[in-house]
């Protein structure tokens, strides 16, 4: 599939979300339980803002010196019996485990949850090689019965509800139980069982990595990701390259900052941490490991203005905090990475001609800046967006452009700028009723579609101010 | 202590009564408030909209406007909030940027300079009715005044203050956004119509025109019975 999901454009996308009460129903009640549960979580903490600060420390020190701690990892983890492959691009990381994949013979594999194998598209890649991949993570075995991209990096069924899981069960397994949660999650545990002792292949994402040990660690809630690793005897992790830690300890900060942030929770029901293969008195784990460590745009993003953007760890308190998020959908943003590091961060790794519109997509209030558990300024990075889609792409509408010219004359020619506060009322008149706009004109249309605009007062401020002033210097 | 105004195109425009109040509060606290008028716009429009080259006019205007004087207060956080950020904005002209530091660092939104400056959290004033206060975006969480209004709603005569639902959650109004990007901007400021409506809430305060314009304009779509106060109307009255 890749980072672009669909070819819709960004207003149809957005009208549809809109449109669509079901989803919003679902989106807004689960931002709910999530941001309520992250606001608890902070507050159990007490010294949020410490943990924050030190969140971001991590991160920064580990960007600085990403090529240092990428080395040390391979080294570890070569040292520990895998095989480490750098990809510099999606094809590449692709091209390496349908390789694998074909060494190997593999007819099925087995995944978890993983934002980056969607960013490259990997399942598809291995379906043309002919193998059979199923994904094993609840929600994304949901989309993945229903040909659905995800809408959320946490959740990536976050936008549908339970009578709608139900029966996507229902039409493609032939399930006939209720809707209650704890029966459907019964019913996908059932299906996928089959499926791991059959796997050839158990491919993850990578939450962490830990430079100093080689270990690849995996937070989820669900006991999949360690099926998908233990069962088949090949184990391919593939991470993102800045995914990385140096040592245990910054993973502990990482790690409780990463379940926090998310949902709410000191930590998840599973963290699991790998390292290397099984060793000879060992029974479980993989006679091969694989790590795949993709940059697919990455390394351009280092040494830039928007390389705190890489801080991200995915935890999606952004988005979950995002009110336009809650109104539109994940699948609005056109990116399998939506709400605000979306917005950072798609144009960042796939260019701006297909998502110039994603910066634009937030009020800048700046809820996502506020959540962030490593501090990332999302807003600023969205204005920087904004500015370079203007000034240096010249992406802006040339309407747009005629009027922020105008903007500027008007803005530093106090003359100028003042016969307009004091004509704006007549200007105005044609559509002013009860001293209202109902129906305006120009860019106040889409105002005016849902809501009143005021008329300009009678007298402008400095008008009464003059007067004001006036009657003082005769009194 | 010396004052001067910084009255935001929208307040001048639209809602003059708004900036009366402000004077008149002011001077109420003994400060000598004057009005200059060679201010413009903040640049805040262009600015969000990627314009920077064509905000940092609107900025450099600014600048000469208040370089003069003592004190610069105005009532929107928002516009407050974007006249802090110049410094950061004109970097790249060292001249400029140290000019900007200068009028960034004595520039404050109303309420933060009543409680912060002036040190009043009790302007006596009186004010029947109930209401529900709306914490504008940029004024909470990029200018960091929160306190303050409350503290001086809390102490108004006769208001009875109800908590705001979400009141967090963005209004919708964003600026350009609320044209750019029309339809969202609708659905958002609905929602926060319907959260207002269940307060029960007779009146709508904000410290933010753009916002209390776009709430009001909903509710005033949706026959909504809820009249929209600027802070500084209720700190006002008698
Ligand atoms: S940008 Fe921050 S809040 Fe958003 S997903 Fe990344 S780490 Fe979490």
């Amino acid at each position: 599939m890749g980072i672009k999901i669909g070819d819709k454009p960004y207003a149809e996308r957005i009208q549809a979300g809109i449109d669509n009460s079901f989803m919003r129903q679902a989106v807004s009640s689960a931002q709910g339980r999530f941001r309520s549960g992250r606001l608890k979580a902070a507050e159990e903490l007490g010294d949020w803002e410490d943990w924050r600060t030190l969140g971001e420390e991590i991160r920064h020190h580990t960007m600085e010196n990403l090529d240092y701690y990428l080395h040390q990892l391979s080294e570890q983890v070569e040292k520990r019996g895998g095989t480490v492959f750098f990809a510099e691009t999606a094809e590449e990381a692709n091209a390496y485990v349908q390789e694998v994949a074909k060494k190997k013979q593999a007819r099925k594999v087995v995944k978890s949850k993983s934002m980056v194998t969607e960013e490259i598209g990997l399942n598809e890649a291995l379906q043309q090689s002919g193998c059979e991949v199923v994904e094993s993570d609840l929600g994304e075995w949901i989309l993945q019965l229903d040909e659905d991209p995800p809408s959320h990096i946490v959740t990536p069924a976050l936008h549908k509800n339970k009578e709608q899981i139900r029966e996507t069960f229902a039409n493609k397994k032939g399930y006939t139980k209720t809707d209650q949660p704890k029966e459907l999650a019964a019913f996908a545990r059932e299906q996928l069982r089959k499926d791991f002792p059959e796997a050839d292949l158990g491919v993850t994402g990578c939450n962490f990595a830990v430079a100093e040990s080689g270990a690849v660690t995996l937070v989820t809630n669900e006991g999949n990701a360690r099926m998908v690793t233990s069962l088949p005897d090949t184990h391919i992790a593939v991470m993102g390259m800045e995914r990385v830690v140096p040592t245990w300890e910054e993973l502990e900060v990482v790690v409780s900052l990463l379940t926090r942030a998310a949902v709410g929770q000191k930590l998840t029901s599973y963290i699991t941490a790998l390292t290397g293969t099984r060793l000879e008195d060992e029974t479980d784990g993989p006679e091969d490991f694989h790590l795949v460590i993709v940059d697919n745009g990455r390394s351009k993003i280092l040494g830039t203005e928007f390389q705190s953007a890489l801080h991200c760890i995915r935890c999606a308190a952004c988005i979950n905090a995002c009110p336009v998020y809650r109104h539109v959908g994940g699948h609005s943003y056109g990116s399998i990475y939506p709400g605000p590091i979306g917005a950072v961060l798609t144009p960042l790794l796939d260019g701006y001609e297909d998502h110039k519109d994603l910066p634009y997509a937030s009020t800048l209030c700046a809820a996502c800046t506020e959540a962030c558990p490593v501090k990332i300024p999302l807003h600023e990075h969205l204005i920087r967006h904004r500015e370079i889609i203007v000034e240096r792409e010249h992406m802006g509408a040339k309407s747009e452009e005629w009027m922020m010219k105008g903007f500027a004359k008007w803005a530093s020619t106090p003359a100028a700028y003042k016969l307009s506060t004091k004509m704006a009322r007549t200007a105005m008149k044609p559509w002013t009723k009860d001293e209202q706009i109902e129906k305006g004109p120009g860019p106040l249309k889409g105002w005016t579609e849902s809501r009143d605009f005021p008329a300009p007062a009678k007298k402008n401020f400095w008008e009464w101010y003059k007067q004001r002033e006036k009657r003082r210097g005769e009194a | 202590m010396k004052v001067s105004l910084f009255i935001t195109c929208l307040c001048d425009t639209f809602t003059p009564d708004v900036g009366k109040d402000t004077v008149q509060l002011l001077e109420r606290f003994g400060c000598q408030v004057d009005f200059p008028e060679n201010q413009t716009c903040c640049g805040q429009p262009a600015f969000n909209s990627g314009y920077k080259q064509e905000s940092i006019k609107a900025m450099k205007q600014m600048i000469t406007a208040f370089e003069a004087s003592d004190y610069v207060v105005g009532p929107s956080g928002s516009c407050v909030q974007m006249i802090k950020e110049y410094p950061h904005v004109l970097k790249d002209e060292l001249e400029w940027s140290e000019r900007a530091r200068a009028v960034a660092d004595k520039t404050y939104e109303l309420t933060q300079f009543l409680v912060e400056v002036l040190q009043i959290e009790d302007v006596k004033s009186t004010f029947q009715g109930t209401a529900t206060y709306h914490p504008s975006c940029h004024m909470t969480r990029l200018l960091g005044v929160k306190d303050a209004p409350r503290i001086l709603l809390e102490n108004v005569e006769g208001l009875n203050l109800i908590e705001l639902p979400m009141k967090e959650d963005c209004c919708g109004f964003g600026g350009t956004f609320a044209v750019k990007n029309a339809a969202v901007s609708g659905q958002m400021v609905e929602e926060k119509a319907q959260h207002i409506d269940e307060t029960g809430a007779e009146y709508l305060i904000g410290g933010d025109m753009g916002c209390l314009m776009n709430m009001g304009g909903c509710m005033r779509r949706n026959k909504q019975d809820v009249q929209v106060l600027h802070i500084a109307q209720v700190l006002n009255s008698q």
